[in-house]
């Protein structure tokens, strides 16, 4: 009986050690998730380039690593398929991120002597998300296109 | 109080007119994103490149805005249409006064 009640109480000890840890760990999750822009953030930002207009499937390729090691610095491609002359070619393009925490990360403004639309750089990726890219042609209609990664190292976490 | 730095630019010195011809553009900065903490907890004030700029002959081809999504030491390649012979003047503008300037030269045969 002794024996009974000692292994009892280690076991509730034990228990209630386990779930302060749970809570301790959820703490930790759930606080910087709370930085983290949300889809509800990166679809104002898309209605803020948009004003409200619809925007259209297609034309516009993103690539992004499928599997990101750092996110501190990856490399984005852009490329929308636009003859680029006079009067057909690419205004803007702006590249959307979801889960960061300003969800721009840059616009480009470009002209018909661009040539091409094609722009590489290296941005930065808080999360594993969605990365977006809008184009507005000079006729005004939007296009998009999206990328899908998934992010080991996450940027701006860190401490200095 | 104005600050800048090392910036670099890569792009062919020769080319043949109306051929398209690809401009790789680097700034050193540290593109603070103003979302770190120090240790104790304090957070590390925006210090990023705002916009950049590429005129040819005076004539603006190409511009970027950059938000703190763009990682350290911003990269940016793009294209142009080799029109004439002359100048490309790049700008880069930040935070604090940030402000570096670069030429290259082209001839257009």
């Amino acid at each position: 009986m002794q024996m009974k009640k000692e292994s009892q109480y280690y076991r509730r000890h034990w228990l209630k050690q386990v779930q302060g840890l749970g809570l301790l760990a959820m703490g930790f999750c759930m606080n910087p998730l709370n930085v983290f822009a949300k889809k509800e953030d990166a679809d104002e930002a898309i209605q803020k380039i948009t004003g409200g207009a619809a925007v259209k499937e297609g034309k516009v390729t993103l690539t992004i690593p499928p599997l990101v090691e750092n996110g501190n610095l990856v490399v984005l491609k852009v490329s929308v398929d636009s003859p680029m002359t006079a009067n057909d070619y690419v205004k803007t393009i702006h590249v959307i991120a979801e889960g960061n925490p300003l969800p721009n990360i840059f616009t480009v403004y470009l002209t018909p002597r661009s040539g091409t639309a094609n722009i590489t750089t290296r941005v930065r990726l808080a999360d594993s998300q969605t990365v977006w890219a809008i184009a507005q042609m000079s006729n005004g209609s939007f296009w998009k296109g999206s990328a899908d990664t998934l992010v080991t190292l996450s940027a701006c976490t860190e401490m200095v | 109080m104005s600050k800048t730095s090392r910036t670099s630019i890569t792009m062919p010195t020769t080319a043949k007119k109306d051929s398209i011809i690809e401009i790789r553009a680097i700034a050193q900065h540290d593109m603070e994103s103003g979302f770190r903490y120090t240790e104790s907890g304090k957070l590390i004030p925006r210090d990023i490149i705002r916009t950049f700029t590429c005129t040819y002959n005076n004539i603006e081809v190409f511009k970027a805005d950059f938000y703190s999504g763009i990682g350290a030491n911003p990269l940016i390649i793009f294209t142009t249409v080799a029109v004439e012979s002359g100048i490309l003047e790049f700008k880069w503008i930040g935070d604090d006064g940030y402000e570096a300037v670069n030429q290259a030269r082209i001839t257009v045969s």
